[in-house]
């Protein structure tokens, strides 16, 4: 199971990168491979304003659909648009090419409070 | 009582067996538990039973009050229209295979009445020129409600410009949809029959979520679309179209015109007036919205051997797996309604639709022509139309309709009360229909009694 460990985590299976007073989101290995083949993913619109734990995005799989959750206050800057056409980057690369959305915050420091990649190891080998 | 005893299944026996099971000696012991002061002490104020003869006779006499459009000359239409039906429309439909108003969702044993629905939805893409359609709506109110919804969710936005244009019953359910929405409907005023298009374009902003408009609209005029689809794209709204299928066959379809999402009533298509129900809600949308769409989709397939089928699809937008996110709650469509529309679209084919289309339009132009002619009689609008028209009447259009109606020619409609945005008194308007059925010598027969002759 790969988990970066230069990485923010939430009990909801997103990750977190931390790019100035930018969060980019995305969601981890271990939730794509649980969710199956992504057929599509539902963007947020640019500019929305979201709570933490506000619904980001929804993504559906062959096996299910789930909705994403915002991992800090922000508000959406960035969309990835290649997932409207190749939803399946989100299993091919979810740390990479599979980001969801990018989220500008007040105060980066509250990514401080989401789990380090050894906390949210323990917390998927917990589940497993 | 006791004469329909024959008809109930349980025998003195089984009931004596069933209260002797439960343990007691009489049925009214069941009633124990209601108060003696709300239950009724006398028999109910029924007249006499009747016999099944004396029944039929006493039912058919109520019956033969009702004027139906078989009997009588229909020139009514305002959202239900009065069109002919081959014989094999209802044949098809009624075959038991297909009698069953509830969505077939088991593809192992429902592949005949899947395909059915799956070739309704290809027709009514090809009708609206847009990709994707669904299984089917309640109505064509209920479609559009649905439609400024699907506009609302998509854009996030929670304003929609409507035409006054528009059915003014569907303007009420779009209200009644609103109202817990928290959605704002403003109104564009009309000009000349058809939507201001200076004001529907002065209106519409970044927070426009959409834009509903009906061609041919209520009052039977075809709107002017150029240029509203590229403003509200322009400003990131969806444009909602609702039309009649019929026209469809003269008229451009609302893809061309860069329409989002077409509805519409498909009660034209092969149903009967039915009393105003059961009908058809149709909705068909671009691609890009396929997953923001409600009700039941059918996809066709193939199976693990290679074989084609046909199964329910997208079902991750429904409320049974998005449970309280679904985008709609609709989950049920008009499934014999739909099965009906196809085999209508089918008998008639494509040169079928044309002709019908092309029938209702020169024939509601000639009546349209002649009443006008009449002393007192004038058109309303000048703007182009389909087959409906708002004539200005001579003497209050109640009186007409009364007229018309003793010599078995149901009137159009009478627009007084109704919420069409007349200035003054609107008693003297009526809204006229003419469709395929109606001869030249039957237009001529309303023609004379409107002017006095017969």
């Amino acid at each position: 199971m790969n988990i970066p460990e230069n990485l923010r985590y939430t009990k909801d299976h997103e990750w977190v990168r931390l790019e100035g007073n930018k969060a980019v989101v995305g969601i981890t290995d271990f939730a794509q491979n649980e969710l199956g083949d992504v057929v599509f993913v539902e963007l947020p619109v640019i500019g929305k304003k979201l709570a933490a734990h506000d619904n980001l995005a929804v993504i559906e799989s062959v096996k299910a659909v789930s909705d994403i959750f915002a991992p800090v206050v922000g508000t959406v800057s960035k969309v990835n648009e290649v997932l409207t056409d190749s939803p399946e980057t989100v299993n091919q690369d979810p740390y990479g090419g599979g980001w969801i959305a990018e989220l500008e915050m007040a105060d980066s420091s509250a990514v401080d409070g989401l789990l380090s990649a050894a906390e949210y190891e323990a917390l998927i080998k917990e589940k497993a | 009582m006791m004469g329909g005893a024959h008809y109930l299944p349980a025998t003195e026996e089984d009931r004596k067996a069933m209260m002797a099971r439960i343990g007691i000696a009489d049925v009214e012991e069941l009633f124990a538990d209601i108060p003696a002061a709300i239950r009724l002490s006398e028999d109910l104020r029924l007249p006499p039973a009747l016999s099944e003869l004396g029944l039929t006779t006493h039912m058919r006499k109520i019956a033969a009050q009702n004027l139906d459009v078989d009997s009588a000359l229909c020139f009514l239409g305002a959202g239900s229209y009065d069109h002919f039906i081959p014989a094999v429309v209802s044949d098809l439909a009624s075959r038991s295979e297909f009698t069953t108003a509830y969505t077939q969702y088991q593809a192992e044993i429902s592949q005949g009445a899947l395909q059915a629905l799956w070739e309704y939805q290809s027709m009514i893409c090809e009708l609206t020129g847009l990709d994707v359609a669904n299984a089917s709506l309640y109505d064509g109110a209920t479609a559009l409600a649905e439609a400024m919804n699907m506009a609302c969710g998509a854009t996030g936005r929670k304003k929609v410009l409507i035409s006054a244009g528009i059915h003014p019953l569907y303007r009420r359910v779009l209200a009644t949809y609103a109202y817990d929405l928290g959605i704002q409907i403003e109104v564009i005023p009309l000009v000349n029959g058809v939507t201001d298009k200076q004001a529907l374009l002065a209106a519409v902003n970044p927070e426009t979520a959409g834009i509903l408009l009906q061609s041919p609209n209520f009052f039977g005029c075809i709107e002017d679309m150029g240029g509203i689809a590229e403003e509200i794209h322009r400003q990131g709204g969806l444009l909602v179209l609702a039309v009649n299928p019929i026209s469809l066959g003269i008229l451009k379809p609302p893809g061309d015109y860069g329409a989002d999402i077409a509805v519409g009533e498909g009660q034209m298509l092969g149903l009967g007036l039915n009393f105003g129900g059961p009908y058809l809600g149709f909705m068909a949308v671009r691609e890009k919205w396929m997953r923001r769409m409600p009700g039941r989709i059918v996809g066709r397939t193939v199976d693990k051997e290679g074989n084609r089928g046909f199964v329910l699809t997208l079902q991750a937008r429904e409320q049974h797996i998005r449970r309280e996110k679904a985008y709609s709650n609709i989950c049920s469509n008009e499934g014999l309604c739909a099965l009906t529309a196809a085999i209508y679209l089918t008998a008639i084919g494509k040169q079928g639709l044309v002709n019908v289309a092309t029938l209702c339009a020169e024939k509601a132009h000639y009546a349209a022509e002649q009443i006008s002619a009449l002393p007192g009689y004038s058109l309303e609008f000048s703007s182009p139309f389909f087959h409906e028209f708002v004539v200005r009447t001579p003497v209050p259009a109640k009186e007409l309709q009364t007229k018309l109606l003793s010599r078995r020619i149901i009137s159009g409609l009478d627009l007084a009360g109704l919420d069409c945005g007349f200035s003054g008194d609107s008693c003297d308007r009526m809204l006229f229909c003419v469709t395929e059925k109606r001869t030249k010598e039957e237009i001529d027969h309303l023609v004379a009694v409107l002017g006095g002759e017969e």
